[in-house]
Formats: structure tokens, sequence, C-alpha cells
């Protein structure tokens, strides 16, 4: 049962991610990228790891999908990626990556038979991680304030007309 | 549910970034004053920011100490490389003063990110656990994303911005699934209990190719080949100022972040990466100096400058041991200065003379302004590599650990590559000194700041290069704790 | 209980597909969307190797993953908005100002 739950959504997740790179239309692609981010924050529930499901789903989803439609529609309203492609030499180098990706699932599979962790009550609930979000991640935490403050001044700069 | 018991907060060895971003916030405040204060004082606040984390840098020094359960380690390895990204930082904002005066926006936000960015660099040279090395980087790069785009109502600039962000982000993306998979493959992301745990199995396929995604990632901040194709376009594309902090301060600091990693955390996979890094080093020097070659403007040129020598300090890293990362250290002191003197003559060029970026612009320099003109000749033969100046004895240094650790080869072919360099860099001063000026130049008057920074980076280069063993002994002894 | 090495394939699979997206597609803003396809391939190895690991790591760097994305999109876009304020076509090709 838990792996054919698995399966469905891993496929759903890998046919969104291909809509994404193949279809021509921009929108489209964002709400292939949607589909794709909710998948995996179904895989994120399975694994048990309900704190960053949800923080998938508001923060990716919503927040920064919105973003990223929001830019389309500003951008380009249906004209683009049309006419010869002049770098289609660049395509060649997909070969090379697809073959670094059957070597990684090779690896990958391998590793996984490899010694099995114990399989002791995994701390996944919300409380561990907020423990250690501000016990031993405490710098990182702060760190990532700053790293806001930086991109917001950024933006503004970039985003004020006068200049 | 158990309370939670804070953990003991150690902020000494914080303070140097602190100080940073201390200053970053209280530019954004003075910006924010209704009544506009001048440019001159917000600089200068930042300017403060930079020496005072200098000094609180120096003050640490032999005082190793490590905060946040080794979240940051702040030990002379560190504090060697923030004196590097400090002074970087400093030199770009003197030299920022009259040429954004000139070209570009009064605003405080550019020294914010300035000092934002450094910050970012400070922490990346002292991440003890790859979490933090993920956030700083972003940190610095985020910042210099923005700054690269500064002047947008350039194309130029706007595209280079974007070039460099488009491909930065993508290769942090392959950094950060290396450490997904080191992470994978030893269940931790602080660089000790990685080492401890990878200790006897370096054939692990997560760690190797971990270990290959995490190349990929910082082969592109350091710009080395075949990651190097942004840096070009970038270096010409970005406000000169900034392409100085680009070429000296990231550098640097990605460089140090590089070592602590390879040499600490993956320190079993030694000869993994030591073949891996032979091999990167030979393309890029021999790519940079062949391209640089070719190049018509001087800001591509020192583009390809730059990547030639990350080539030779990757020799350092291959070598190992105590005296390669050492070298690399001293070779970044004297390539800092070497590298930020050169943009800041550019800088002052430009102020004068809207786009003198090709070398033609330089035709008589000597005659017209002759001080400006025997700076920037004495920092291209640093970059050449001639006695006595600071380049020829950061790159003895590099090549001598080479030889020492049995790759003569590489060594070879650097000495060869340093040869070849010599061309490029010679037809600039053969221009600025033989050639007659084209029409009437502007007059250069350089401010007291911008020639402030010139001096210190001229006093830099021959002092390292006159007498350079105190200071190659404290890059020295400044990689030990490392290699415990 | 699915092995975590199904997970890992997956997000090999998901991060490989998103570098081809990045290298065959010519629109700043889908090359950019196929590198969060990348980071968020990279956030699900981390949960996979969490639960193998059996700490809570794996997830904090998930979570400091999606702050890092947040800020990388405001810039990003940020630029890219600038970027074709001056110019109308979009395409990463018609950067020909200066060459590769």
């Amino acid at each position: 049962m838990t792996h054919a739950a698995f399966l469905v959504i891993a496929a759903l997740a890998v046919a969104s991610a291909l809509g994404l790179v193949l279809r021509r239309n921009a929108i489209h692609g964002a709400l292939f990228l949607v589909v794709n981010l909710g998948s995996v924050a179904a895989l994120y529930l399975t694994l048990g790891a309900e704190f960053l499901a949800a923080v998938q789903v508001i923060v990716y989803a919503g927040a920064i999908m919105v973003l990223f439609v929001f830019a389309i529609m500003v951008l380009i309203p249906g004209k683009e990626e049309t006419g010869l492609d002049p770098r289609r030499g660049w395509r060649l180098l997909a070969l090379p990556v697809g073959a670094l990706l059957a070597l990684q699932l090779l690896l990958v599979v391998r590793a996984g038979v490899g010694p099995v962790a114990p399989a002791a009550a995994v701390p996944g609930g919300v409380e561990a991680v907020a423990r250690l979000l501000f016990t031993r991640y405490l710098l990182p935490f702060e760190l990532t304030s700053v790293l806001l403050l930086a991109a917001m001044v950024g933006v503004l700069l970039l985003a004020r007309r006068r200049v | 549910m158990t309370p939670l018991a804070m953990p003991p907060v150690a902020i000494g060895p914080l303070a140097p970034v602190l100080i940073v971003l201390g200053a970053a916030g209280l530019v954004l405040l003075l910006d924010l004053l209704p009544r506009p204060v001048g440019r001159e004082l917000i600089a200068t606040v930042a300017l403060a920011g930079l020496v005072g984390a200098l000094l609180a840098t120096l003050a640490r020094w032999g005082k190793p100490g490590r905060a946040f359960q080794d979240m940051l380690v702040l030990d002379d390895f560190a504090l060697f490389a923030n004196v590097v990204i400090c002074y970087a930082a400093a030199l770009v904002v003197m030299l920022s003063i009259d040429y954004l005066g000139r070209n570009g926006p009064e605003t405080g936000e550019y020294y914010a990110l300035v000092l934002f960015s450094t910050g970012g660099m400070m922490l990346l040279a002292a991440a003890g656990d790859l979490i933090v090395l993920f956030l700083a980087l972003e940190l610095m790069s985020l910042s210099l994303y923005v700054l690269a785009g500064l002047f947008k109502r350039e194309l130029a600039a706007s595209e280079a911005s974007m070039k460099y962000f488009i491909l930065g982000a993508f290769a942090t993306s392959f950094l950060l699934y290396g450490i997904a998979l080191i992470y994978g493959a030893t269940g931790t992301t602080n660089l000790d209990r990685i080492a401890a745990a990878a200790a006897g199995r370096a054939h692990d396929p997560l760690l190797v190719i971990g270990l290959g995604l995490l190349l990929v990632g910082f082969g592109f901040k350091i710009s080395s080949v075949p990651f190097h194709m942004w840096a070009p376009d970038v270096y010409q594309g970005a406000p000169t100022s900034v392409t100085a902090l680009i070429a000296t301060g990231s550098k640097a600091a990605a460089l140090a972040a590089l070592i602590r990693v390879l040499v600490t955390a993956l320190r079993g996979s030694q000869p993994d990466w030591a073949v891996l890094l032979w091999v990167v080093a030979a393309i890029t020097m021999t790519v940079g100096n062949v391209v640089a070659i070719a190049q018509s403007n001087l800001k591509r040129l020192l583009a390809y400058s730059s990547i030639a020598h990350v080539g030779y300090m990757l020799i350092g890293v291959v070598a190992g041991g105590s005296a390669g990362p050492g070298a690399v250290l001293f070779y970044l002191l004297t390539y800092a200065f070497t590298t930020a003197g050169a943009f800041g003559v550019l800088t002052l060029c430009e102020r004068a003379q809207a786009e003198a970026v090709e070398v033609g612009d330089y035709a008589g320099l000597a005659r017209r302004h002759p001080v400006l003109a025997a700076a920037l000749g004495l920092f291209l033969l640093s970059l050449v590599g001639i006695p006595p100046l600071a380049g020829f004895v950061g790159k003895f240094y590099l090549f001598a650990a080479a030889v020492r650790a049995g790759y003569l080869w590489l060594a070879v072919i650097g000495v060869v590559n340093s040869a070849l360099a010599a061309y490029y860099y010679l037809r600039v001063v053969v221009f600025m000194y033989m050639r007659e000026p084209e029409g009437a130049g502007a007059r250069l008057v350089p401010s007291f700041a911008g020639g402030l920074a010139l001096a210190i980076a001229l006093i830099g280069i021959v002092l390292l290069g006159v007498i350079p063993a105190p200071f190659a002994d404290l890059a020295q002894a400044a990689v030990a704790p490392l290699l415990r | 209980m699915v092995a975590e090495s199904w997970y890992v394939a997956l997000s090999a699979v998901l991060f490989s597909i998103g570098v081809v997206g990045v290298v065959v597609r010519r629109n700043p803003l889908v090359m950019f969307m196929s590198i969060e396809l990348m980071l968020n391939a990279a956030n699900l190895a981390f949960v996979a190797f969490g639960r193998r690991a059996g700490n809570a790591d794996g997830q904090i760097a998930v979570f400091f993953v999606m702050a890092v994305a947040a800020a990388e999109v405001a810039v990003g876009l940020a630029i890219i908005v600038t970027v074709f304020r001056l110019r109308r076509r979009l395409s990463v090709d018609d950067l020909s100002l200066m060459r590769w």
C-alpha cells in the first residue's frame, strides 16, 4: 500500500518536472512546478516530516511560485523561444548529464543495499526540529535573518526607479 | 515536553563579523535619515566598520575560538583569510568613494551590500559546518549579484548581473546536492564529524559523488575552468569597484572554504581530489593565460588573468601537506594587494574618461599621469611575478611546495604559464610608456581616499616582496590547526 | 515502509531533470524554475537521508534551504525584471552584447 502510494506520487513528481522542462509556455511550466512542489510535500509527509510538508506548501508552492507567476505575467505575454535554436550545441550537453543521472541512480541504489541504519524512533516531529533549530543551529538561524535582510536591501536597490 | 535549554552563546569569535554587519545596519539607518547625510560620511562609517573588523581579527590572532557548537571555527586559518578579506573590502570602499561620485547612484545601500557580502565572506572562511558554509556563501553571492547590476540603466551591467545570478544559482544547487550526498554518507554536516565518519571508507560512492558536486560549486565561485565562463563578462559589465571585490574578496573566501573542507572533512579522499584538481589547475592556468593574450579590454584581460591565478593557487591545494595550503594563503594575500591595486588604478582612470577600459586608452598614460602609470606598471609586474615584488615570492612558495610534494610537472606547467603571461601584462606597460597618447586626455586627480588606497596596495606588494619571510611563516602556522 | 534509497533515486532523477532544464531552455525564468527544481531535489535527498541517519539535521538543512530559496527568488526575479525593462525580448541568447 505504502509502496503504491510512493510510486504514484513519484510518477507525478517526475511527470511534472518533465512538463516544466519540455513545455514551451512558461506559465504552464510554473504550474507544473507547483504540482511538483506539492508532490514533494506529500513525500515529506510519508517520510514523517510534517513540519517541512507544511512549510513547503506555504513558502514554496505559495509565496515563491506566486512571485514566479507574477514575473512571467509581467514580462512575457506569449512571445518566447520562437525561431531557430542558436545554441543547438548546448543540447548535446544533455547527454553527459543523462549519463551522470544513470550513474547516480546506480550508485545510490547500491548504497541503499548497504548497512541499514538503526530504525530507532526517528525524531521527525516539529518539536525535534525546533529544539535543534534553537540550540545547535542557532548561528545559521540568525544568519538566515541577515541573509533575508541583505536580499531585501538588494531588491529595493534594484527596484527603485530613480538612480 | 522538556524545556528548551539555551546553549551558551560565545560572542567573542563572532566579533569581527558582528562589527561588519553592525556597520551595515548603521549605514542603512544613516541612509534613512530625513535629512540626507553626505555620501562621504556613509562611506566613512563603512570603512570604519571594516577597519574595526580588521583590528578585531588581528586582536584574536593566536587565540583560536570555536563557537555555537563548532558551527563557527575562528582559528588562525580563518583569521588569516579574514585579514585578506577585510583588507580587500576596505580598499574597495575607499576606491568606491570617488568612483561612485562620478559614475553611480548615491545610495547607502551600495555600502550596506558591500558590508553584507564581506560579512558573508568572513563567515565562509570560518564555517565549521556545511550548512553555515552554504548560508555564508549565499549571503556573499546574493549581495554580489545585486552589486554587479548596480548601474541598472546600462544593459551591459544588467546582463552581467543576470548571467552571474543564473550561473551562480545553478552552481549553488550543485554544491547543495553535494552537501546532501555527503550528509547521506556520514549522517552529519559538521566538518570534524564528517572526517570521523568518513575515515576508512573513502570510496563510498555517495561520498565520491558528493565531493565531485561540491567541487563543481566551488569551481564556479573561484572561476576555475570549466566553470569560468561567467567571469570575463561579469568583470567587464560590473562596476569596476565591484569587480575588484569579486576578484579578490569572494575568491579568497571561497578558496579558504574549499581548502578547509578538503583538508579537514574530506582528507580521507585526498587521492581522489588531488588528481582531479591537478587536471583542473593545469587547464585553468593555461586557458586563462592563452585567452588573456587575445583580449583588448583591460577588465576582460584582468578577468582571464585572475582565472590563471586561480590555477596557480590550485597548485598549492594539490600539493597539500602544510606547505601547500600555507603557500595558497600567502599567495591570496599578495594577490589581494596586487589585483585590488590594479583594479584601483582602473577605477581612477575610468573616473576621468568615462570608458577607459580598452588597452588603447592607456597609450601614453605615463606622459599624462606618471604616478598612476607607474602604479599600474608595478601592479602588472607583480602579477607577472618579477622580483622583488610580491607576486614573485607568492609564486615561488607555490611552485616550491609543489616540487617538494613531488608534483614536478605541475610546477613546470606553472612556470611555463608565468612566462606566457608576461607577454600580455607587458604589452599594457609598453602601451603606457612607449605609445603616444591619442588626443589630450583629461587630467586625473585621484581623491585622497583613492590615492591612499593605491599607496597602501603599493606598500603592500613591495613589503611582501622584500621581506616575505615573516608573513609566509604566519601563513604556514595558520594552516597547522587544520591538519590536526 | 518504502526504503530511503527509493526517495534518493527519485531525487537524483528530479535533480538531473532540473540540470537538463537549465542547460536546454533559453528563457531565464524557466531556467530559474529549473534551478528551483534542483534545490527541491536536494531537499528531498536531505529528508530521506535524515530518516536513514535517524536524526533531524536533514530536516533542519531543508528549512534553511527554503529560506535561502526565498531570498534567492526575490533577488533573481528583481534582476531579471530589470534586464527586461531595458530589453524587450526574453531569451538568454539575446545576451549577445557580451560573448560567452
